[in-house]
């Protein structure tokens, strides 16, 4: 278990250094020169040479993008002199928009993302698997076609229309809830909560569409298995059959999904947190590309895929607890 | 495609009785037939599709085309909202029209569903190809191909796709955007079906008559195509269906963001997007593309359905 961990781990870092080199390629590669853009349209040659400098954009790539990573675990300095600024561990860069550490923006609006996503994933973990272990019971009945009917069509609805629809229907014209505008978990779970809630809905929807129709899958298939019949034939009630034997095995192909799923909502649901206006990493990175912040764009690409790499981690080493079958 | 059924015909069991000879496929479409959810998926299908090749024959016919303005259709005096009800929906424009411009709704869905159609077709065509090709190689030649097919798949699959697409569609030059947004969607949507047809292929390869094929003498090349290749189309075939909408989706989600089609030319995502800040004004232009938008990936969520059940009943899904 240790080695394979160790493994696992070596091997993540190894994405994550790739993936990290990959967009380093890209982004400072292929768009405009960043030191005109933060100097500003009036700027002398001369001065963009400096503010070049001062960025280190006058070395090669491969030299910038080692500076980048070493500036991640060790830190690193700015300028020289008196006007040098030390960015101690982990050093993303700084905005060439506000002029600030990329990880501390990151880290303020982190909370809002990881509200959002947490709380939209236990609503659509409950609504989802809910349908879908409820309609794989009842194949082909009349319970099991509605909610069919009702999450291929949820899951067909653009998430964009139903946060509209929830806009209009529930703060427009109802005038049941504020606009969403969050508010720190610590500064009062009911404002936190109830500001959130529109968005969760709205991301959870989707979601919930998706995972019925998938553990209704998974679990027909499980529930369809040899030690099912064993399990009922050697008189166990039905309810340990489907929760302890069913359920288990049904729910390991959920269990990937979701980690990668919730991976990638935890650094930020661009779509979502732009039309409610919340304050989150999708909505820094949506700013940040409209402005071409390309430290800011990096920094957000970089820590999504660092959850996403670490929820399959998550994922993987979580297996070995739910299904007996699976060991290191 | 008609190697293919050829192929997968040969090697069906020769049937009993000649005249009642039905191939694999004709059995295939009996059974999607059969099924209500199936067929009104097919036929809604065929229907957008229908409508997105014929866009410019058919605007003709309503007497407009996508860009050209009519001033007559708005009212100025009221921030150009669209004469009529249900923005404007009458004879002259079938569809009512675009506020502040009047550009005829009609004629522009119409084209949007071309670019929106065109996009998740030939994302999910390179798509498709690629992820075969991959697919194939790494499940038949195992070893050190493997291992290196499977680290991609594996990289590719860690990447924030959705952020990553947002920002390379954003930085990159205003070429052709068609063609980059087809090839940025395809660049993260590979890897699934290289691992369904990886898996379908090593439990293939040492089946009997693989092992025949090749003691009689059958290059790799040959065996991939003949013989495994037809055995792993459908399972292919259904998770192509059901890739559509999800590229259909992403487009849609792209231009939404502004990162996608850009400005005049239309596609839904990009209508939706214009549209939204006008929905408590003019429901019926954002309500319009956002139809046809959710019937195109419902309709083809529907197909994939049935024909996963049909040509993949277990399995394919890992």
């Amino acid at each position: 278990m240790i080695l394979y961990l160790g493994r696992r781990l070596l091997g993540a870092l190894g994405i994550l250094l790739a993936i990290c080199a990959i967009t380093f390629t890209i982004f400072y590669l292929l768009p405009a020169d960043p030191a005109v853009a933060a100097c500003g349209k009036t700027c002398s040659p001369e001065r963009v040479a400096e503010v070049k400098a001062a960025m280190g954009l006058d070395q090669p790539v491969w030299e910038q993008f080692a500076t980048y990573v070493t500036g991640i675990f060790a830190g690193r300095d700015y300028g020289s002199g008196a006007g040098a600024t030390h960015c101690g561990f982990p050093c993303l860069g700084y905005s060439y928009e506000y002029s600030l550490p990329v990880w501390g923006l990151l880290t303020d609006r982190l909370p809002v993302s990881v509200s959002l996503a947490v709380g939209a994933s236990v609503l659509w973990l409950v609504l989802g698997l809910g349908a879908g272990v409820t309609s794989a019971l009842r194949k082909g009945g009349a319970v099991d076609r509605t909610l069919m009917v009702f999450s291929v069509g949820a899951a067909s609805l653009p998430v964009y229309f139903t946060s509209i629809m929830l806009i209009w229907g529930v703060v427009r014209t109802a005038g049941l809830l504020p606009y969403p505008s969050y508010h720190a978990f610590t500064d009062g779970p009911v404002a936190w909560a109830s500001n959130l809630l529109l968005p969760w809905i709205a991301l959870a929807l989707l979601y919930a569409a998706m995972y019925a129709r998938q553990s209704r899958n998974s679990m027909i298939e499980a529930m369809a298995e040899p030690y099912i019949r064993t399990a009922r034939a050697k008189g166990l009630p039905p309810r340990t059959v489907t929760v302890k034997h069913g359920l288990r095995s049904g729910m390991t192909p959920i269990l990937t999904i979701f980690g990668m799923d919730l991976g990638g909502l935890l650094a930020g649901a661009v779509i979502t947190e732009s039309i409610f206006g919340l304050p989150g990493v999708g909505r820094l990175f949506y700013d940040a590309l409209v402005r071409s912040d390309q430290p800011v764009i990096l920094g957000v690409t970089l820590l999504a895929a660092t959850f996403i790499v670490a929820a399959n981690l998550l994922v993987d080493v979580l297996y070995a607890y739910v299904d007996p079958r699976v060991r290191y | 495609m008609s190697t293919t059924i050829e192929t997968a015909t040969a090697e069906a069991p020769p049937p009993p009785v000649k005249r009642s000879s039905r191939g694999p496929w004709r059995l295939v479409w009996d059974q999607l037939w059969a099924k209500g959810s199936a067929r009104f998926g097919l036929v809604t299908v065929a229907l957008l599709i229908l409508l997105a090749v014929l866009a410019e024959p058919l605007s003709e016919l309503g007497g407009w085309t996508p860009e050209e303005f009519d001033k007559r259709a708005v009212d100025p005096y009221l921030g150009g909202q669209p004469i009529g009800d249900f923005g404007g929906i009458g004879t002259r424009h079938w569809l009512g029209v675009e506020p502040a411009t009047g550009r005829d709704l009609f004629a522009r869905v119409l084209h949007g569903g071309q670019v929106s159609l065109l996009i998740a077709f030939t994302a999910t065509a390179v798509v498709v190809v690629t992820g075969t090709l991959v697919g194939i190689a790494a499940g038949y030649f195992g070893g050190r191909t493997d291992t290196v097919l499977s680290r991609l798949m594996d990289l590719t699959m860690s990447f924030p796709s959705l952020i990553f697409m947002i920002s390379m569609m954003s930085v990159a030059k205003d070429v052709n955007r068609i063609l980059l947004i087809t090839l940025v969607i395809g660049l993260f949507t590979w890897p699934g079906i290289a691992r369904v047809v990886r898996g379908q292929t090593l439990s293939l390869k040492h089946r009997e008559y693989v092992e025949a094929a090749k003691v009689g003498g059958a290059r790799p090349w040959r065996i991939l195509t003949r013989e495994i290749l037809p055995n792993v189309s459908g399972p292919v075939i259904a998770y192509t269906t059901l890739l559509v909408p999800g590229m259909i989706a992403t487009e849609a989600a792209l231009s939404y963001l502004g990162v996608g089609v850009r400005p005049p030319t239309a596609s839904w995502g990009q209508m939706i997007a214009e549209s939204i800040s006008f929905y408590e004004t003019d429901p019926t232009y954002f309500l319009i593309p956002t139809a046809f938008l959710f019937l195109a990936v419902l309709a083809f969520t529907l197909l994939g359905d049935a024909l996963r059940d049909i040509l993949d009943p277990r399995g394919g899904r890992s």
